[in-house]
């Protein structure tokens, strides 16, 4: 591997962390929207009403155990064993699913009760929220689904390890951002603050 | 010659452990409250803060970065833009919110021809 394309590699990759710290901006503007109008419930449930506590803590553990397994997939990387990484990203990728699949459940809940995002400003705010971490984790279960697809018919190379660092940052990141939304959203939220 | 070494095993365990314990941390501190409500918001706030480190340390290895460190300091930028953004917005609408009433609105509103 010549020094310079690796030069290249790192300023690929450090072109995708300033991407993902913009993204980190426009999470903040979302904070600070749901931090403003989580009060207004404009008469309707509160959120310590509505959240199913020990539902979002296995979603956390969920969310927190497949960013330990994308870790497992890169140091399978980082020592050229293909078919090791295969399986930690598949790993993650059930895992990435199946926290999906609890969110689509408490979303549809909320809107079978008819709490829906025009309830209250509340309820905007909470579904922009949430609904914009779970969109990005869609973006990255098709991206882990893409890259899987690429190690078995292209296997490691240069440029798949390149994809597959940006792709772990890019999860770690969501994990941190949900610490964020379980603990504000959530956690004060059932406290009725 | 990568910038940063590879990361080992064992980095990824500790900060998997440490973060489950404070994320399960918070969750009793708030499903078994037994202080006031404003220390457990507080109290919540710093474990999640130090998650967010933990995280940052061990999983995004940012400590591991060697110099020029441009991760870091587009990071710190990250930071300073993102506490402007959440905290001047909670202090601008919780300003207004205590200062006007909303008796107040509503004259401020009919005086333009409009209201409630």
């Amino acid at each position: 591997m010549s020094v310079l394309k690796t030069q290249q590699d790192n300023r690929s990759i450090l072109g995708f962390w300033i991407y993902i710290m913009t993204d980190c901006v426009l999470f903040a503007s979302l904070f600070a929207t749901y931090a403003v109008l989580h009060g207004n419930t404009n008469g309707g449930p509160t959120g310590q009403m509505l959240f199913n506590l020990p539902n979002v803590l296995i979603e956390t553990i969920i969310l927190l155990t497949s960013s330990l397994t994308v870790g497992l997939a890169m140091l399978a990387v980082h020592r050229k064993k293909r078919e090791q990484a295969l399986i930690w990203l598949g790993v993650t990728f059930v895992l990435g699913l199946a926290f999906l699949g609890i969110e689509l459940r408490e979303f549809g809940n909320l809107l079978y009760d008819g709490n829906s995002w025009t309830s209250s400003a509340f309820l905007s705010a909470f579904f922009t929220l949430v609904g914009t971490h779970g969109l990005h984790i869609t973006i990255g279960l098709l991206w882990m689904g893409v890259m899987m697809t690429k190690l078995v018919t292209v296997g490691l190379t240069r440029a798949n390890i390149r994809r597959l660092t940006m792709l772990s940052l890019f999860w770690h990141f969501l994990d941190i951002i949900w610490i964020f939304i379980f603990t504000i959203v959530y956690l004060m939220g059932g406290l009725g603050v | 010659m990568m910038r940063t070494p590879a990361p080992r095993l064992r980095t990824y365990l500790s900060g998997y452990v440490l973060s489950l314990v404070l994320t399960v941390a918070a969750y009793l501190l708030v499903t078994h409250p037994s202080y006031s409500t404003s220390l457990i918001v507080g109290l919540i706030s710093a474990l999640a803060v130090v998650q967010f480190l933990v995280q940052l340390v061990f999983f995004l290895h940012i400590s591991a970065e060697r110099k020029p460190r441009w991760k870091l300091m587009v990071f710190i930028f990250m930071v300073g833009i993102v506490l402007i953004i959440v905290v001047g917005s909670i202090w601008i609408m919780n300003n207004l919110n205590y200062r006007m009433t909303p008796q107040q609105i509503n004259t401020y509103l009919n005086n333009q021809g409009g209201g409630f």
